[in-house]
């Protein structure tokens, strides 16, 4: 036999990666993007004919980490059915031996590009808000993303917001089946998350399981998730991630070239989420919706204690309309009472 | 080593799912098995590797080849790997390293062939692939791309061997054509065919070349995942390197 030329390999590595969907009721179009397990492709429903996104692994089996982890996702996915998490409609394994699993085509941008379209900081404080939304959706069917940052969220053409990636998901009490706990051997079961009073000496009891591998991204993932604590993580490791989110939103710079001023508000509410002691973050998402959406409606939030000065521009800005009706009000009765006196 | 053994004949499947089981089996035939499963993907990037990292001359490094076999098997280095620790190829490749150090001394008392693998060794072919030319020590590649040639050659190895199972399938299938359609599509490294000019050629619906494609590259990618299981020392072991072989951690 001739031997295979460098060209030749690459061609078979090519014609390889391909999964192949005899017997299933998708047809390939085109590769989306490569993620840390595999490929998501477009493919084509052809019962239902309408677009979907499939995601496949790489190499087949259903019984490695990859696979286990690829499973979890679609059904953790099954189970947050939110408009803010991307539906998913199929899973299964392929002629190939390769696991797979099917979720609705979406069509639009990454927050990170979306971002630099969006101007006023009120509009991505709104966005940041939807993304609170999902993700606190998700914390109470018991499930922590783990993984939140702008690549992991998309932004539809109408302005919908998606939470993506859902692989390194982790699963918590109460919210999970038992036969899909003795099914997957590396969810870490905990407890939801409690106040710090009832905490100490009560987390470590509630492991059943878990190994303390670090995954995440440096930057958003919490500090606790980074050293690999996977028996603590809770909903506050979570808000760490979307602090960071909220952070980055605020700072990224318009097409113009200029980047949103951090008020102090906003600096302390990043601040408090991204806290390097948990204890000291928000204890919930709402927790920090809420303080984003006092911050919206111009009232005082409750990461930020504010000085009388503070308070005093908060008040002015908040009711400037009426301010400077009441001060043109009054300028014009002074002058009435100026001319009359003549 | 045998020259009219294994290439060109059946290929008899480990019952054992990997080598290094096959390999520490009590029972001689398996453990024959488990070597010339081995020396089938290892033996030509071994030798291309002696011949460029130790500056070998070709019927030098034909001999360490041969003997870095039966070493193998007659002082149960492989019984010796443990996977959690190292790849195998990297193992292997330590081993050579060693083998090649110790070379002069073993070679003169070394009795060859007794335990030798099964399998025919197509050293003139592996020259061709070389380039035939003398080595010039000026142009032998850095240690660490040495590293990163072995590994080149080994994926072309394992391809070539799979490729050839691939053939084989066929002909027992009756599916020459397809093949023919592989061979002219994914391995003559031609840029200007394309699906309609073959469906042109054969005289048959693109439709057909694109289902007979995607069957061939199906049952190669399956041979080489075969394969490669066969000599991988654990589960994990296999996903890592079929990630290499196929280039998807490198996307």
């Amino acid at each position: 036999m001739k031997p295979l030329s460098d060209k030749a390999i690459e061609r078979l590595r090519a014609g390889a990666d391909e999964p192949d969907l005899a017997g299933t009721r998708y047809r390939l179009l085109e590769r989306i993007a490569r993620g840390g397990m595999g490929v998501v492709y477009a493919a084509e429903d052809e019962k239902l004919e309408r677009r979907v996104a499939l995601k496949v692994l790489d190499v087949p089996g259903t019984d490695g980490d990859l696979a286990t982890r690829l499973m979890r996702e679609a059904r953790v996915l099954a189970r947050l059915e939110h408009p803010g998490i991307v539906p998913v409609h199929d899973v299964g394994t392929l002629a190939d031996g390769r696991v797979f699993y099917t979720m609705k085509f979406v069509e639009g941008q990454r927050l990170d590009k979306f971002i630099e379209s969006v101007e006023s900081v009120q509009d991505r404080l709104r966005l940041f808000l939807r993304i609170c939304e999902a993700v606190a959706f998700a914390h109470a069917r018991g499930v922590l993303h783990r993984d939140l940052k702008p690549a992991n969220i998309m932004v539809g053409p109408f302005g919908e917001v998606l939470v993506m990636d859902w692989g390194l998901a982790k699963i918590l009490r109460g919210e999970i089946p038992i036969a899909d706990r003795a099914a997957d051997p590396e969810v870490t079961i905990f407890e939801k998350p409690k106040s710090s009073s009832e905490e100490s000496g009560s987390t470590k009891s509630s492991v059943i399981t878990g190994h303390g591998t670090v995954m995440g991204t440096p930057g958003y993932m919490s500090p606790e998730q980074a050293r690999g604590e996977v028996e603590v993580l809770d909903a506050r490791s979570d808000i760490f991630s979307l602090g960071a989110l909220l952070r980055f939103l605020l700072t990224q710079k318009s097409p113009a070239g200029i980047a949103p001023r951090l008020d102090r508000s906003l600096e302390a509410i990043c601040t408090k989420a991204t806290a390097e002691w948990r204890d000291s973050r928000y204890s919930a998402v709402q927790e920090l919706g809420q303080d984003v959406s006092r911050y919206l409606d111009g009232l005082a939030v409750g990461a930020h204690r504010e000085s009388i000065f503070e308070k005093a521009a908060r008040f002015y800005r908040r009711y400037r309309f009426f301010i400077l009706l009441i001060l043109a009000y009054l300028v014009m009765r002074v002058i009435l009472l100026l001319v009359l006196k003549r | 080593m045998d020259e009219n053994s294994i290439q060109g004949g059946d290929r008899f499947p480990l019952t054992r799912w990997s080598v290094i089981d096959a390999a520490r089996s009590s029972d001689e035939a398996e453990r024959v098995r488990a070597m010339d499963t081995l020396c089938a993907a290892y033996w030509k990037p071994v030798y291309k590797y002696v011949r460029l990292r130790w500056n070998r001359p070709a019927d030098d490094a034909q001999d360490v080849t041969q003997g870095f076999f039966v070493q193998l098997i007659e002082r149960g280095l492989l019984a010796k790997f443990d996977p959690a620790k190292s790849r195998l190829r990297t193992y292997l490749r330590v081993c050579v390293d060693s083998f090649v150090m110790n070379e002069d001394k073993a070679a003169k008392r070394r009795k060859r062939g007794g335990n030798a693998p099964h399998v025919a060794l197509d050293f003139a072919g592996a020259e061709e692939e070389l380039g035939g030319a003398v080595i010039d020590p000026a142009k032998i590649p850095s240690p660490e791309s040495l590293d990163d040639f072995f590994e080149k050659e080994w994926i072309r190895g394992l391809f070539e061997l799979a490729v050839e199972d691939l053939r084989k399938h066929c002909e027992a299938n009756e599916r020459e054509r397809t093949f023919r359609l592989f061979e002219e599509y994914d391995l003559a490294g031609d840029e200007t065919i394309s699906y309609d000019k073959l469906a042109g050629e054969y005289g048959i619906p693109v439709t057909d070349i694109t289902n007979a494609l995607a069957w061939a590259r199906r049952e190669f990618r399956r041979g080489a995942l075969d394969r490669l299981r066969e000599i991988c020392g654990s589960e994990e072991e296999f996903q890592r390197e079929a990630r290499a072989v196929f280039g998807w951690e490198a996307k």
